[in-house]
C-alpha cells in the first residue's frame, strides 16, 4: 500500500514526538513510525503505561516524560507503532514492515528522530551469556519491570550508568561492585568546561547526589579502573580489573557495561549523508544545519541525539527547531519568521548543551575500551577480533569495506552497528591517520532483516 | 541452572500489567506478565542463552535490548531470525533457539534435468 504525507517522522522518542505535535497543530499530515508498541523512544521508554511505582524508581527525569507523550498522542499526527523502516531513498520514499507487510510510503519532508545507541565496550569476554549494556538493562527495567535477582557488577562510565546504579538501589537490587573506567585526567581537562557550564549546576549536583547514593549502600566503588575482562566458558563467572596497580577478580553472574551512547547512525550513512568524526564524543556525527537540514539534501532532516549526544531535553528543544525548519519548507510564507521563531528555542539549546563539554571530557571511554587488544573480539556476529584487522592493514587494507571483504567483518546480522566504530578507529590508530580518512561501512537497505514474503507483500510495482 | 537471574521489581509487580500470557521455549510451557518483549520473558524465565553463533557456536544472549547487536535472534512461530527484545511475547507463542548456521537439505526433484 503506497501512502502519502506531508511529514514522516522516523522515531516517537523525545525529538520526534515533539516535532509531530508541533508539526500536526500547523495542520500538516504527519506520519509517526515508530519501531515500539509504545511512544517515548529508549530515555522515555513505555512512559504511557508505566505503573506509578516503576515510576518512582525510575525518578523525575522519566515522569518528565509523560506531558511530551500526552501532547503527542493528543494530536493529530499518525502513530504507525510495531513499524519496522527497512529503506529511505534520498527522494523520501521509505519502505517499512508492519505486521509481516510491507508498506511504501512518501513524504515532502523527512525527520529522522532516531536517536542514540549504547557504544560498544569490546572488551575480552564480552560476547559471553550474562554481559549486557547498562543501557540494556535499563531498558528491561522500563519497558518489562525486569531487575536483576542476583548481585551484578556495574563497569565502565558516563551519566547511565549512575543513573542506572541509582535506580536499581531504589528498586533494592543488589549491586555487587561499581567499576569506573572514567581516567581521572579527563577529570581536569574538563574543569574549563564546567565553569562554562555554569548555569548546567543542577545537573552537577544531581549527579554527584547519585554516586553519594551508591557510596551510601556501602557498594565497593573502584575510580580508575583498568583492563576489565569478563571471565566464564559458556557464560559470566566473574570480572577481572586492575585497581590502583593491583588485579582484582570479583565472581558474579550478571554484568553490565556502558561507555556513553552514541548517535545511531544507520539512516544517514544509508543516505550516503556527509559525516564528520567527533573528537570530543569519538564517533559519527552527520553533518546538519543549526535546524537539523541534512547537508545537501532536500527535505531530510536530523532531530535529537542523532545529531550528537546532547541528552533528552536537547533533543525536545531539536525536535521544536525541526519543525520550524520543516513548517518554512511545507509552508514558504512562513519562511520570513523562521529566524525569529527559532531564536528563543535556540538559546535553549545552548543551555540545554551547556553541560555537553564537561561531560564529554570527563567520559570520553578510554583509548584501550574503544581500541582492544588483538585478541578481542570486535565484530561479535562473524567473531573477527580486533588483531585479524590489524592483520589486514599490515596487508595493506585502508579502510572498513576492505575489512569487511576480507573477513565478513561487520556483515552479519547487525551489519556493523556493534563494530563499525571500532573498526575505523583500529584502522586509524594502525595507519595513524585521521577517522575521518578511513571512514565507514557502506550501508545498504534492508537495514533489518526481511523476508521474501514480507519484501512480495509490497504491492507497489516499482517495489 | 538454578539461580535466579531476573525477576520482576517489586514495585511493578503489585500493579497490573496486560494479565499473563504462556508461550512455549523449547518445548516446555512457560509464563510471563503480558505487554513485555520476547526477550525479557525468556529473561524472567531464566533462559540465559538464546542462541548459538553461526560461526563459532558460542552461546549469545540479548546485549542491547534494543534492536541494535541482533544477539537475541530466535524462531518464532517458525520464522527465524527474529529479534526478540523487539517483539511482544504473546499467548500461545512457540519459541525456539537458533542453533549455528542453517543448512537447507537439496531436494531433487523428478523433473530437475
Amino acid at each position: 500500500m503506497s501512502v502519502q504525507a506531508d511529514v514522516a517522522i522516523i522515531g516517537a522518542g523525545p525529538a520526534g514526538m515533539i516535532a509531530a505535535t508541533r508539526l500536526a497543530a500547523r495542520n500538516h499530515n504527519v506520519v509517526v513510525l515508530d519501531e515500539q508498541a509504545q511512544a517515548g523512544g529508549q530515555i522515555w521508554r513505555n512512559i504511557t503505561r508505566t505503573s506509578t511505582g516503576l515510576a518512582g524508581i525510575l525518578g523525575p527525569d522519566y515522569a518528565a516524560g509523560a506531558t511530551v507523550a500526552q501532547q503527542f498522542m493528543a494530536s493529530s499526527a499518525q502513530h504507525i507503532h510495531g513499524a519496522t523502516v527497512w529503506n529511505l531513498t534520498r527522494d523520501r520514499q521509505l519502505h517499512y514492515l508492519q505486521n509481516g507487510q510491507t508498506h511504501v510510503l512518501s513524504a515532502r519532508a523527512v525527520i529522522l528522530a532516531t536517536g542514540a545507541m549504547e557504544r560498544p565496550f569490546p572488551v575480552p569476554g564480552w560476547t559471553l551469556p550474562g554481559v549486557m549494556g547498562a543501557g540494556a538493562a535499563q531498558v528491561l527495567l522500563k519497558g518489562a519491570g525486569t531487575v536483576p535477582a542476583t548481585p551484578v557488577v556495574v563497569a565502565g562510565c558516563g551519566p547511565l550508568l549512575y543513573l542506572l546504579c541509582w535506580q536499581y538501589l531504589r528498586a533494592g537490587v543488589p549491586i555487587a561492585a561499581v567499576l569506573d573506567t572514567s581516567a581521572g585526567t579527563h577529570i581536569f581537562a574538563a574543569a574549563p568546561a564546567l565553569l562554562k557550564g555554569w548555569t548546567a549546576f543542577k545537573d552537577i549536583r544531581k549527579g554527584l547526589s547519585m554516586i553519594q547514593a551508591i557510596r551510601r549502600h556501602n557498594i565497593p566503588f573502584y575510580r580508575g579502573v583498568q583492563h576489565v575482562q569478563v571471565l566464564g566458558d559458556t557464560r559470566v563467572s566473574a570480572v577481572e580489573f586492575e585497581h590502583r596497580g593491583k588485579t582484582h577478580r570479583i565472581a558474579s553472574d550478571l554484568v553490565l557495561l556502558h561507555q556513553g551512547v552514541v548517535p545511531n547512525t544507520q539512516f544517514t550513512w544509508l543516505l550516503r549523508a556527509d559525516h564528520a568524526w567527533s573528537d570530543a564524543q569519538a564517533c559519527w556525527i552527520p553533518r546538519t544545519d543549526p535546524w537539523g537540514r541534512l547537508k545537501d539534501m532536500e527535505g531530510i532532516y536530523l532531530a535529537g541525539d542523532g545529531q550528537g549526544i546532547a541528552g533528552a531535553q536537547a533533543a525536545v528543544t531539536r525536535g521544536e527547531l525541526a519543525a520550524l525548519a520543516v513548517h518554512s519548507q511545507l509552508d514558504p510564507q512562513h519562511a520570513s519568521s523562521l529566524d525569529t521563531e527559532s531564536a528563543p528555542f535556540m538559546a535553549q539549546l545552548k543551555q540545554d548543551m551547556a553541560l555537553r563539554p564537561f561531560l564529554d571530557a570527563a567520559y570520553l571511554p578510554r583509548r584501550e575500551n574503544r581500541i582492544p587488544q588483538d585478541s578481542t573480539i570486535v565484530c561479535r556476529c562473524e567473531e573477527v577480533t580486533a588483531g585479524q584487522i590489524r592483520d589486514f592493514v599490515r596487508q595493506g587494507c585502508m579502510g572498513p569495506n576492505q575489512a569487511k571483504s576480507f573477513s565478513r567483518c561487520g556483515m552479519g546480522p547487525c551489519q556493523g552497528r556493534m563494530c563499525g566504530l571500532t573498526v575505523t578507529e583500529v584502522i586509524a590508530d594502525q595507519l595513524n591517520i585521521k577517522q575521518d580518512a578511513v571512514g565507514y561501512y557502506r550501508i545498504r537497505a534492508p537495514l533489518k532483516p526481511v523476508t521474501l514474503a514480507e519484501l512480495a507483500s509490497a504491492t507497489d510495482p516499482d517495489l | 541452572m538454578n539461580t535466579i537471574l531476573f525477576k520482576t521489581v517489586q514495585a511493578d509487580a503489585n500493579t497490573a500489567r496486560s494479565g499473563t500470557v504462556s508461550f512455549e521455549f523449547e518445548g516446555r510451557i512457560l509464563t510471563a506478565p503480558g505487554g513485555i518483549s520476547v526477550a525479557a520473558a525468556l529473561m524472567q524465565n531464566q533462559v540465559l542463552q538464546f542462541r548459538d553463533s553461526p560461526v563459532s557456536g558460542q552461546p549469545r544472549a540479548p546485549y542491547c535490548q534494543m534492536g541494535i547487536c541482533f544477539e537475541c535472534l530466535v524462531q518464532i512461530n517458525g520464522v527465524q531470525n527474529r529479534q526478540a527484545c523487539m517483539i511482544t511475547v504473546e499467548e500461545g507463542m512457540k519459541i525456539r533457539m537458533q542453533h549455528g548456521q542453517t543448512t537447507f537439505a537439496i531436494v531433487q526433484t523428478e523433473d530437475a534435468e
